[in-house]
C-alpha cells in the first residue's frame, strides 16, 4: 500500500501515534492505523470537488445495495424455467417486505447505471481520463461492461416473457459472428433455445462470478485512483503546491471532510430513490417492462422486443447499421466498438488541458453533439424501427463515433484559456 | 551426507535459472489449458437436453388449406403451412424483391433448396424465428392486404424489427433480416406424417 509519490500526504506510517490495549494489539497483526492514515486521513483529496464527484461515492453505495438486496433475493428465488417466475411472484406477494427488496434490487439497477452513466460524463467534462489517470478509465470501462453483462444476467432471471426474448436476442447475436457463431450461440445457451440450462448458468454468473470479479475491479478502481489522486474541476495538478508540512494546499483529507460530504450526496441520491421506490418502481415500465409480468412463452413474441432503457443507445447503434454482404454481423460489431472505443479516449484526447473550463469552443459544441446524440440514440433504441427512429438513430451512431474518433483533431486544434496555478472558486 | 554447497552470487547460471522458470510456467498453462476442458464442456448441450430434442411428429392431412400449425422441435417453433394452389402462384413473380431468391446465402436442406423451398410444394415447413434476432414472424398471408399494402403476396411479417417473408419463406429486401427463413431438416415417411427434426441422414 505504501508509496511514495502517490498523493497521500498524510504523516508518515512511522509517526503514528503509539497504541495500546485492543488497538495496539491488533496493529501489531495488521497495518489498520497505518491503511486509515494512507488512505483516508491522509488521502488529500482536492478540496474544489463540485456535485459531479459524488457519483464515484454513490455508485459504491449503489454497488452495497445491490449486494445486500441481493443476497436477500437469492434466500426466496429459485433458478429454474418452472420456478423462477413464480417464486419472483411469491417475492412480491407473500413474502413480508419482499416487494421492497426485490423493488430496491429492481430499481437500483437502474438507478446503478443513472449514476455510472454521471460518472462517466464527469471525467469527460474535467478530462478525469487523462494521463496519470489512464489505468483508472480502464479499471472503470470494465467496471462498465461487466455491469452490462450483470444486468443483462440479471434481467432473464425473472423469467418473464421479456427476460425471455431479450435473451433470445442478445444470445443471438453471437450467432452473426462466422464460423463461430453458431456453435457460440448453443454453447452460451446449453440447449437449443433459451432454456432452463440458461437461466441456471446465468444465475451462477449474476449471483456469484460476476459480482466477485466486480468487486476485484471496483478494489483495483480504488487502488489506481489512490495512487494517482483524484482530478478536479479545474483538471490541475494539486501535487504541486505542499505547506510546510507537505500537506497539499488545494487538498483535504478524504475523511472527515469528504466522506462527511458524500453523506449528503448519499441523502440527496435516497431521497430521489426512495421517491421511485414507493411512488413509480417500474417508472412506467421503463425500469420494469409490462411484458416481464408474463411468464416467459417461447411461442408468442411480445409485440415490441425493447431492452432495458440502459442499453437502449447501444441496441439502437445496432439496428442502425443494415446487412451488408449477406451478413448482419457488422450492426454487432458496431455495437461491439461503440464500447471498446471507450477504452481509447484517454489517448485519442490531445488537447494541452484536462478540464472543459479552459478548453475552447470545439470540445464543448462536440460534448453537447455527443450528449444529444447518445440520449436520442437511447430514444431511437426504445421505439419501434419505424417512421423516422432508423434515420435518426443512422446520424446519432454516425454523431457517437465522430465525437471519438475525431478527437484527436478537434482537440488539438481548439483554443484553451489560461489554466489557473491553483484550484479556484474555494480560496 | 554431502555438504551443502554455497554458489557465489556471479557464478549462478541465470540462463539455465531463466529456462527453468520458462518451462514451469510453460506446463503450468498447458495445464491450464486441459483444466479448462471440463468446465468449457459443461456448458454444451447436456444429454437431456439432446434427448429432448429427439424429432417431432405431425399428421399434416389435419392442417385445412391455406392454415398455419405450429409445433414444436427443440423447443422450436415449426411453422408448418398447407399452401392452397393461390398461394402458390403468388410465389411468382417477385423474385426480383427478394434479397434471395435461389436461396443461395441461406440454411435449409438441400431438397429444400429449391422455388418452393419445400419437399412437396403443397407444404411449407419453416424454423418459426426471424433470422434477424430470434422473433417469431407473424402470418400475414392475406395478399395486397391494407396493412401490407397492395404489392404483398402474401407471407410473413416480423413484429419486432420489420422483416418481412414471402410464402417461401423468402426474405424481402428492405429487411433487417438478410437471409430466408430456415428450413429445419425434415421427411415424410409416409403419405399423412411429417417428421421434423431427422431426414435420409438420419437425426439431426
Amino acid at each position: 500500500m505504501a508509496s511514495n509519490n502517490g498523493p497521500a500526504a498524510g504523516a508518515p506510517a512511522g509517526s503514528l501515534p503509539k497504541r495500546t490495549g485492543f488497538m495496539g494489539w491488533l496493529n501489531k497483526r495488521m497495518p489498520v492505523d497505518e491503511f486509515v492514515a494512507e488512505q483516508l486521513t491522509g488521502y488529500y483529496a482536492p478540496k474544489n470537488f463540485n456535485i459531479w464527484y459524488f457519483f464515484g461515492s454513490l455508485a459504491l453505495v449503489v454497488l452495497v445495495m445491490q449486494l445486500l438486496t441481493g443476497i436477500f433475493l437469492t434466500m426466496f428465488y429459485k433458478p429454474g424455467e418452472l420456478t423462477s417466475f413464480d417464486s419472483v411472484e411469491y417475492i412480491m406477494r407473500e413474502v413480508d417486505s419482499g416487494w421492497l427488496i426485490r423493488y430496491l434490487h429492481s430499481t437500483g439497477a437502474s438507478a446503478f447505471f443513472i449514476v455510472v452513466y454521471l460518472h462517466m460524463f464527469r471525467a469527460l467534462l474535467y478530462g478525469s481520463h487523462r494521463k496519470p489517470r489512464e489505468l483508472l478509465w480502464i479499471f472503470g470501462c470494465l467496471i462498465f461492461l461487466l455491469l452490462m453483462a450483470e444486468a443483462f444476467m440479471g434481467y432473464v432471471l425473472p423469467w418473464g416473457n421479456m427476460s425471455f426474448w431479450g435473451a433470445q436476442v442478445i444470445v443471438s447475436l453471437f450467432g452473426s459472428l462466422p464460423v463461430i457463431g453458431s456453435g457460440l450461440v448453443e454453447w452460451i445457451r446449453g440447449d437449443y433455445v433459451i432454456a432452463d440450462a440458461t437461466l441456471n448458468r446465468f444465475f451462477a454468473l449474476h449471483v456469484a462470478a460476476l459480482p466477485l470479479a466486480l468487486v476485484f475491479l471496483v478494489i483495483a478502481h480504488l487502488m489506481a485512483l489512490h495512487e494517482v489522486g483524484s482530478n478536479n474541476p479545474d483538471g490541475i495538478d494539486i501535487k504541486k503546491h505542499k505547506d510546510a508540512k507537505g500537506h497539499y494546499l488545494d487538498g483535504i483529507p478524504f475523511h472527515p471532510y469528504y466522506t462527511v460530504k458524500d453523506l449528503v450526496g448519499v441523502a440527496g441520491f435516497l431521497l430521489i430513490f426512495c421517491g421511485v421506490i414507493f411512488f413509480a418502481p417500474t417508472f412506467g415500465g421503463l425500469f420494469l417492462e409490462g411484458p416481464n409480468f408474463e411468464p416467459a412463452n417461447p411461442l408468442q413474441t411480445p409485440p415490441h422486443i425493447a431492452p432495458v432503457w440502459y442499453f437502449t443507445p447501444f441496441y439502437a447503434m445496432l439496428r442502425a447499421v443494415p446487412s451488408f454482404a449477406g451478413t448482419q454481423v457488422w450492426g454487432v460489431l458496431v455495437m461491439g466498438a461503440s464500447i471498446v472505443v471507450l477504452f481509447f479516449v484517454p489517448w485519442l484526447d490531445r488537447s494541452p488541458v484536462l478540464s472543459i473550463r479552459y478548453r475552447g469552443p470545439l470540445y464543448k459544441i462536440a460534448l453537447g453533439i455527443f450528449s444529444v446524440a447518445f440520449i436520442i440514440l437511447g430514444v431511437c433504441g426504445l421505439k419501434p424501427p419505424s417512421g423516422i427512429y432508423p434515420q435518426l438513430a443512422k446520424i446519432c451512431t454516425a454523431l457517437y463515433f465522430a465525437f471519438f474518433l475525431l478527437m484527436p483533431w478537434y482537440t488539438k486544434i481548439d483554443s484553451v484559456k489560461p489554466v489557473p496555478e491553483r484550484v479556484t472558486g474555494h480560496a | 551426507m554431502a555438504d551443502n554447497v554455497v554458489v557465489a552470487d556471479d557464478e549462478v547460471d541465470l540462463s539455465r535459472r531463466k529456462f527453468l522458470t520458462n518451462a514451469t510456467i510453460a506446463t503450468g498453462a498447458v495445464g491450464a489449458v486441459f483444466v479448462a476442458v471440463p468446465f468449457i464442456e459443461s456448458w454444451t448441450p447436456s444429454e437431456r437436453a439432446r434427448a429432448l430434442g429427439a424429432p417431432t411428429e405431425l399428421d399434416v392431412s389435419k392442417i385445412e388449406p391455406g392454415q398455419m400449425t405450429i409445433i414444436t422441435w427443440r423447443r422450436q417453433p415449426i411453422y408448418v403451412v398447407r399452401r392452397t394452389p393461390e398461394m402458390l402462384e403468388h410465389l411468382k413473380g417477385h423474385d426480383a424483391a427478394l434479397k434471395d431468391a435461389q436461396s443461395e446465402k441461406s440454411d435449409q436442406p438441400p431438397y429444400a433448396k429449391n422455388e418452393m423451398r419445400a419437399r412437396k410444394a403443397e407444404y411449407l415447413v419453416l424454423i418459426g424465428t426471424c433470422t434477424h434476432l430470434g422473433c417469431l414472424p407473424k402470418q400475414r398471408f392475406e395478399a395486397a392486404s391494407a396493412e401490407m399494402g397492395a404489392s404483398w403476396p402474401g407471407g410473413f411479417f416480423c413484429p419486432c424489427h420489420g422483416s418481412r417473408f414471402d410464402l417461401a419463406g423468402r426474405v424481402f429486401e428492405g429487411s433487417p433480416a438478410s437471409v430466408n427463413l430456415r428450413v429445419p431438416p425434415y421427411e415424410y415417411p409416409n403419405e399423412r406424417t411429417l417428421l421434423v427434426g431427422a431426414d435420409e441422414k438420419g437425426a439431426a
